[in-house]
């Protein structure tokens, strides 16, 4: 392993030894926040009784699907807008402020339009996502060399063949940045919503715990959350480390 | 025609111009030029830098169109559509970055109908006859500019063409390596018998490959003239010692130092 790798790992166990000592010596007190070492036994405890699996598999798959629907639609509509150069003028803007809107707003009216089921949490986590995608899917395409492009036309590629033979690997250095920010704003959206208000999900019992007190569940909840999407992304980091330094570019 | 058969390629009046984009002057890029190219030749092209060389490439690669005039290729005329038979090494880095070297090599030949085992066979054959061989399995990142550009030719020339377009394929090499390449291409166009048209900026280059060099103006690029080198077919790098050799590159230079002397006035004026 690398030196920053190995002082990172230093910094964050610090960190974590840190809090350790402040709740065991009653800086922090249990109330407030219960020591690292029990939240990660709680967190345990909650697996293995598995009373929470329900609401751990509704949002994971509610955010696997928000995140699945950004991914591929965002990526086929930033094709799309970058082959149409008037829409691209007419959408730049928009995208440029798109994450200045709380998309969250919306959550209430589309209760009302769809009920208070799983539909309205997949449409915003998927709005908070498949503009990342887009952006960095066009930001992708911008930079694909011309010359690969000419070297397409040489062995006759039709448009479709093209996007997908060269466009789209030239670009996928990029398309990996949408995608991870896709990750954390499907889970943030789904989360975010069922905190909101909900029936269900992770996001609904860490509201609830927080609302009785129930530290033994909120904190492991939310531990379970956070090494949940540092591991997606970490994966995703190490398969664009890969990529990058195949490609000379790390 | 008698001299039908020997023709490969024919261009007429071909003339360049680029639309401005937003608000811009357009561009008159190219021509007139008339010329014709003959079959299994080596023809170089020099030329002031920005004088249009590219935009000749292009139009002869069937990937632009002309503003006016005509170009045949094989008697059938070229409308900016790829021509079978046509083959080009651009003046980028063309390889794919997320392909391996076997890969980028084989591209080309698996957009055809050609079997899989005649493609293997031909790819491996260019591989072994680039130097390539150790590096079929590396990414073009892990590879020299020189071997990448290489990489370039042999994906061009896996695929048999009967006319290849290189636009200054060596530019990036050293002045070693470019003698040594450029051997190499010489002994190329003997084994297939192809049409070559190789765009250049260095004159020595151009004496010593080509059997006709095309001298081209300032933009918008013009035949000036061209000088018959007359080697014979069998040369190697070694006629760069030779009196012919100096006459060659003396005339050439003549003949471009105004012409170079114009494109920077040209660019420095745009700018
Ligand atoms: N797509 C385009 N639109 C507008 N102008 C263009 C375009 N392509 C080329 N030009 C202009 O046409 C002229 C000729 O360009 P070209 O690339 O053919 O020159 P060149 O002789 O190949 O130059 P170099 O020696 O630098 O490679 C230049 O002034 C260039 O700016
Ligand atoms: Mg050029």
């Amino acid at each position: 392993m690398k030196r920053t790798g190995i002082l990172r790992i230093l910094v964050i166990a610090g960190l974590i030894g840190l809090l350790e000592v402040l709740c065991r010596v009653g800086v922090i007190d249990n109330f407030t926040m219960p020591p690292p070492s029990r939240i990660a036994y709680d967190l345990w405890r909650i697996l293995i009784t598995g009373k929470f699996n329900a609401a751990i598999a509704k949002t994971f798959s509610n955010a696997a699907l928000a995140f699945v629907l950004a991914v591929t639609i965002g990526i086929a509509a930033g094709v799309i807008i970058h082959a149409m150069r008037p829409l691209r003028e007419a959408l730049d803007p928009f995208f440029a402020t798109y994450y200045a809107i709380p998309v969250l707003a919306f959550y209430p009216l589309l209760i009302i339009l769809f009920g208070l089921g799983d539909a309205p949490k997949i449409i915003i986590a998927f709005m908070l996502g498949v503009v990342a995608i887009i952006v960095n899917t066009l930001n992708g395409l911008d930079r694909v060399p011309r010359v690969l492009l000419k070297t397409a036309r040489m062995a006759r590629l039709n448009p479709i063949a093209t996007a997908i033979k060269i466009t789209l690997p030239s670009a996928t250095p990029y398309l990996l940045t949408g995608i991870k920010f896709a990750v954390a704003y499907s889970l943030i959206g789904i989360i975010g919503s069922e905190f909101v208000m909900s029936t269900n999900g992770i996001g609904f019992e860490i509201a609830f715990a927080y609302n009785n007190f129930d530290n033994a569940t909120m904190y492991p909840l939310i531990l379970l959350v956070m090494i949940v999407s540092i591991s997606i992304n970490t994966g995703l980091g190490l398969w664009e480390k890969m990529l990058l330094s195949r490609r000379g570019l790390r | 025609m008698s001299n039908e058969r020997h023709v490969h390629v024919s261009l007429r009046g071909v003339t360049k111009i680029f639309r401005g984009a937003g608000g811009t002057p357009p561009v008159h890029a190219l021509g007139p030029i008339d010329l014709d190219l003959r079959r299994g030749e080596f023809f170089a092209v020099v030329g002031p830098s920005g004088c249009g060389k590219s935009t000749l490439l292009e139009v002869l690669a069937g990937l632009s169109e002309v503003t006016e005039g005509e170009v045949r290729f094989e008697g059938k005329p070229i409308h900016g559509e790829i021509m079978d038979g046509v083959g080009v090494v651009f003046q980028e880095d063309a390889c794919f970055p997320w392909m391996n070297i076997y890969d980028n090599i084989a591209f080309g030949l698996r957009q055809t109908s050609i079997t899989a085992t005649e493609i293997e066979g031909r790819v491996k054959r260019a591989l072994s006859m680039m130097g390539l061989t150790p590096f079929a399995q590396s990414y073009p990142a892990q590879l020299s500019g020189g071997m990448r550009q290489r990489v370039c030719i042999a994906r061009t020339l896996v695929l048999q063409p009967r006319l290849i377009l290189l636009d200054e394929p060596f530019g990036a090499l050293d002045q070693q390596t470019r003698l040594l390449m450029g051997e190499e291409l010489l002994r190329l166009w003997r084994e297939t018998g192809a049409t070559i048209f190789l765009i250049t900026h260095a004159l020595d280059e151009a004496a010593m490959l080509a059997d006709r060099i095309g001298v081209m103006s300032a933009r918008p690029g013009r035949l000036l003239e061209i000088v018959e080198t007359g080697w014979a077919r069998d040369r190697d790098s070694r006629i760069v010692e030779t009196d012919e050799f100096g006459r060659i590159t003396a005339r050439l230079w003549q003949w471009l130092r105004g012409e170079s002397m114009k494109s920077i006035d040209q660019s420095s004026t745009a700018a």
